[in-house]
């Protein structure tokens, strides 16, 4: 792996106090609290149903959690619909892939970066002048993702079109394009073979540390999970049974109950 | 006030002549998610064959029979070329389709029957009936309406309790899984779209032989389009209340608000009633409310 | 083989994105315009001007809009003809309450009078999506133009109802002959639709693409669906009450307010069905064909023989119409425009295969 240096994790980026959410009478978390701190790699396990994309989808913004808050960058979240996520520096990536279907992969990652951009209907209309300036400027940090991600061939293709791996590959290219502070990743391994998880644990970790890039996943595999994680949060049915390095979350009785079975 | 419930009641009874179309609708929805446009076309379709077979001198139970037949086939054939081929495809994509077949049966019905007025009758009967002393009068026509109405409401009601009719439904929740356990989609889907063509010709015959079997009744049957807004897409009774609500809602408007803005509201009344829905409710009165997810 | 771009390299990001990348498009293209602007007005016939080449304009320029609020954004309308009405009676009405205002002027007025309009009925769209929309934008269809027909003074009171163009004069240029109005509107069109491609090329299109593909995934990356579908609304109306204000103004003359009816809307959708949802040049293809199809209906049979009445004529159209509708979305959801580009690229390797 790439990481050699010691990383300097920093102080709380988000804060997550006493989370509950429930659809009806079906609760999907139940008074969740963890942190996130500056450029570690954090990843949420749990068994299937455990609210773990529930959580994400709290984070970013499209779940609104009846009890609870979420402290973001010091600053006590209100309710907020994604895009403001967004707009603070929030990207994520999806369990089912996400992309827009009918773009080209250079066409999802600049609208991946359209936070960054300004250039409204008349002067886009007009194109000549800033606007062009404008789509070459952010044309040239596009490509450097694309190298970044080893996805030159396909730039041009229509995402709909590409195999399962590069699609997941071209939605962690949209995420970063919009230079994000904290990135939620939702099963980025899922339905990978060997080779392939192989590179995205790379590009994860060179994401977190190139950029500093503050990261958020969700992963089943455990073995991916001890490896890049610098904290493991465990839920299991909506709680939290565990919380700590991997070493720790390894040993702990609760972890291998839920995980293992138990016998009542 | 008697004049009111004149025109109350007379707004009802044309109401539910649209939820007559609206039936159809909602049955082919319920069954496949497909939205489908065309379900004007095929009152038309089916009032033009029954009139046309009428016209012929095919005794009246026959001419029934043969347009039954007419709307089972054509049941089959909108499944093999159309449908079939748009699996799996956008809703909107399925909607857009339904759209080019309403154009085509609009055009092969009139190709084939022409597209003058013809008149129809049934033996309905059509003498007025009066009410509290005579100050209020209605059609007796419009009562047989809604007694057909309740009739083809009670026996899909039935319908739905039978084994056809569970699998109906479970195609309507989830076509792969309903495939996994050996309902066959296709058939399904032909007998929904039959039974669709059956409601189609009920209504075209109510609506024929009180308007007559004429092109015009495309753009009339739209107005089941309102209804289902009000009503929910999901919901066969929704489609009864919903077209009641629209009929006597348009009629009471006409006669009430009409007067002051020049009339004529009544061909938009509907549409805007719809759109105003929309932006409260958007599910209808008794749709089900989609949750999204990620 | 002339078709080729191996050898072409492409240098600079302003070249990769240009309209056209290839040197040859843009030589074709040129040769389009240059046919179009001097080539057409050597030959054509005043019969050809007004039964086809000025509507084939008009309504290319409807389809264009259409095209940008569904094949771009995904939002279905079947409220076109009622917003042509509205840029053509705000036209109407700027150009005979302000004599003296610059026809451009006037135009670009009621464009902006419609896009206002189309907005207001796109409200809904925040809230609902697909047939839904369809249903409210048939209100929009139903109630303007009956609202044309009433408010009295939208028509200044005219007793007949009809509304009458009143000459073209742009900077003093008199457009009276058919071939000035050809002209005129080609102008019109062809530089709105550059505009309508710089726009989907760039930041708002990438926009309207993205909530057509994934709503959710497009607010989640931080787009605001609320600005983004009424902008495509607001742009769409706009280009549809152009068409409007031109449909009046430069081909029928004079109408009476309730002749947008849904006819057009459903015409302008067949368009863009069938000339390829999501596509500028799709646009004006589809409305070629669209155009095109009833006069060859009317004259093909009579050739081979077979004499049709008009009734069966306009029954085989609508049976045409609805066939082909169906067999595009089966076979080609893009359309024309997609079959276009599959024989360009074909072309590009000729005679090879692959």
């Amino acid at each position: 792996m790439s990481s050699v240096t010691e990383k300097k994790i920093g102080d709380v980026l988000l804060k997550v106090e006493n989370i509950s959410l429930s659809f009806g009478g079906v609760k999907a978390l139940t008074d969740i609290s963890f942190e996130i701190r500056e450029h570690e790699v954090l990843a949420i396990i749990g068994p299937n149903g455990a609210g773990k994309s529930s959580m994400l989808n709290c984070i970013n913004g499209f779940y609104h959690p009846q009890q609870g808050t979420i402290t973001y960058r010091g600053e006590k979240r209100k309710q907020m619909r994604p895009h403001q996520a967004a707009k603070q520096g929030i990207a994520r990536t999806f369990q089912n892939i996400a992309l827009f279907k009918g773009m080209s992969t250079l066409d999802n990652i600049m609208t991946g970066r359209l936070l960054k951009m300004k250039a409204g209907l008349f002067s886009s209309a007009f194109y000549k002048g800033p606007a062009e300036r404008e789509q070459i400027e952010h044309r040239e940090f596009c490509e450097r993702i694309i190298d970044f991600l080893e996805i030159q061939a396909i730039r041009k293709v229509p995402v709909g079109r590409l195999p399962y791996g590069l699609q997941k590959r071209v939605e962690l290219a949209r995420a970063l394009a919009a230079e994000p502070t904290l990135l939620l990743l939702d099963e980025p391994m899922a339905g990978m073979n060997l080779e392939e998880k192989q590179d995205m644990c790379r590009f994860i970790l060179d994401v977190n540390d190139e950029f500093g890039t503050t990261i958020c996943l969700i992963e089943h595999d455990m073995g991916v999970v001890m490896d890049i994680s610098d904290r493991v949060v465990v839920l299991d049915y909506g709680r939290k049974i565990g919380d700590g390095v991997p070493a720790e979350v390894k040993n702990n009785q609760a972890v291998i109950d839920a995980y293992l079975g138990v016998q009542h | 006030m008697a004049f009111f419930f004149e025109v109350l009641i007379g707004g009802l009874m044309a109401g539910v002549m649209y939820s007559l179309v609206a039936l159809g609708f909602v049955l082919i929805f319920k069954a496949s998610g497909v939205f489908n446009f065309a379900q004007g076309a095929m009152v038309l379709f089916a009032g033009l064959f029954f009139v046309g077979f009428s016209e012929m001198g095919v005794p009246t139970w026959l001419s029934l029979l043969l347009t039954v037949a007419v709307m089972v086939v054509l049941a089959g054939a909108i499944e093999r070329l159309v449908l079939r081929h748009l699996v799996n495809q956008e809703g909107i994509i399925l909607f857009m389709a339904t759209i080019g077949v309403s154009f085509f049966l609009d055009g092969f019905g009139q190709t084939i029957w022409g597209s003058n007025v013809k008149q129809l009758d049934v033996g309905i009967p059509t003498d007025p009936i009066f009410l509290m002393d005579g100050d209020i009068l209605i059609q007796s026509f419009d009562l047989w309406a809604a007694l057909v109405a309740g009739t083809l409401l009670a026996s899909l009601v039935v319908f739905q309790k039978t084994r056809t009719g569970r699998a109906l439904r479970a195609v309507a929740d989830d076509h792969q899984a309903a495939q996994s356990v050996g309902i066959p989609l296709n058939v399904i889907w032909i007998i929904v779209w039959a039974i669709a063509g059956l409601v189609a010709l009920v209504a075209g015959v109510m609506w024929g032989s009180k308007l007559g079997v004429q092109p015009a009744i495309v753009g009339l049957a739209l107005k089941a389009l309102p209804v289902l807004i009000l009503g929910g897409f999901t919901s066969i009774p929704g489609a009864i209340i919903g077209g009641l609500i629209i009929g006597a809602g348009e009629k009471l408007a006409e006669v009430y608000i009409g007067p002051f803005v020049g009339g004529g509201i009544e061909n938009w009344f509907a549409y805007v009633l719809a759109l105003g829905f929309l932006l409260i409710r958007p599910q209808g009165l008794f749709g089900e409310k989609l949750i999204e997810r990620v | 083989m002339l078709y080729r771009e191996s050898g072409q390299y492409k240098t600079t990001y302003s070249a990769d994105q240009a309209i056209f990348t290839i040197p040859q498009d843009r030589v074709f293209f040129a040769l389009m315009l240059l046919v179009a602007f001097v080539g057409i007005p050597l030959v054509a016939t005043d019969y050809v001007y007004t039964a086809l080449l000025i509507p084939f304009l008009c309504l290319s320029l409807a389809a264009l809009g259409l095209n940008i609020l569904t094949g771009y954004c995904g939002q279905l309308s079947l409220g076109t003809g009622a917003f042509m009405g509205v840029g053509a009676v705000a036209a109407w009405n700027i150009a005979t309450r302000i004599p003296d205002l610059n026809l451009l002027v006037v135009f670009a007025l009621a464009g902006m009078i419609t896009a206002a309009v189309g907005m207001f009925f796109g409200l809904p769209s925040l809230r609902i999506k697909g047939f839904y929309l369809a249903v409210a934008t048939l209100a929009a269809q139903f109630f303007l133009p009956w609202l044309f027909v009433k408010w009295g003074w939208l028509t200044n009171h005219a007793t007949s109802g009809v509304i009458t163009a009143p000459h073209l004069n742009i900077f003093g240029w008199e457009a009276d002959t058919p071939l000035e109005k050809y002209l005129f509107a080609l102008g019109v069109v062809a530089l709105l639709a550059l505009a309508a491609k710089n726009l989907v090329r760039s930041n708002p299109g990438r926009q309207w693409m993205a909530i057509r593909d994934m709503d959710i995934a497009a607010e989640i990356i931080g787009i605001r669906p609320v600005v983004a579908k009424l902008t495509a609304f607001a742009v769409s109306s706009f280009y549809i009450g152009v068409a409007g204000a031109l449909y009046l103004f430069v081909y029928l003359g004079s109408t009476e307010p309730d002749g947008f009816g849904i006819s057009l809307s459903f015409q302008a959708l067949f368009m863009i069905i069938i000339g390829g949802l999501g596509s500028i040049l799709g646009s004006f293809l589809g409305a070629f064909f669209i155009l095109l199809l009833p006069i060859f209906l009317t004259r093909v049979p009579p050739m081979l023989g077979f004499d049709l009445s008009t009734a069966i004529v306009a029954h085989l159209e609508f049976m045409v119409f609805g066939a082909l509708i169906v067999l595009f979305l089966i076979v080609e959801p893009h359309g024309l425009a997609r079959l276009w580009q599959i024989a360009k690229e074909k072309l590009r390797i000729w005679p090879f295969p692959y």
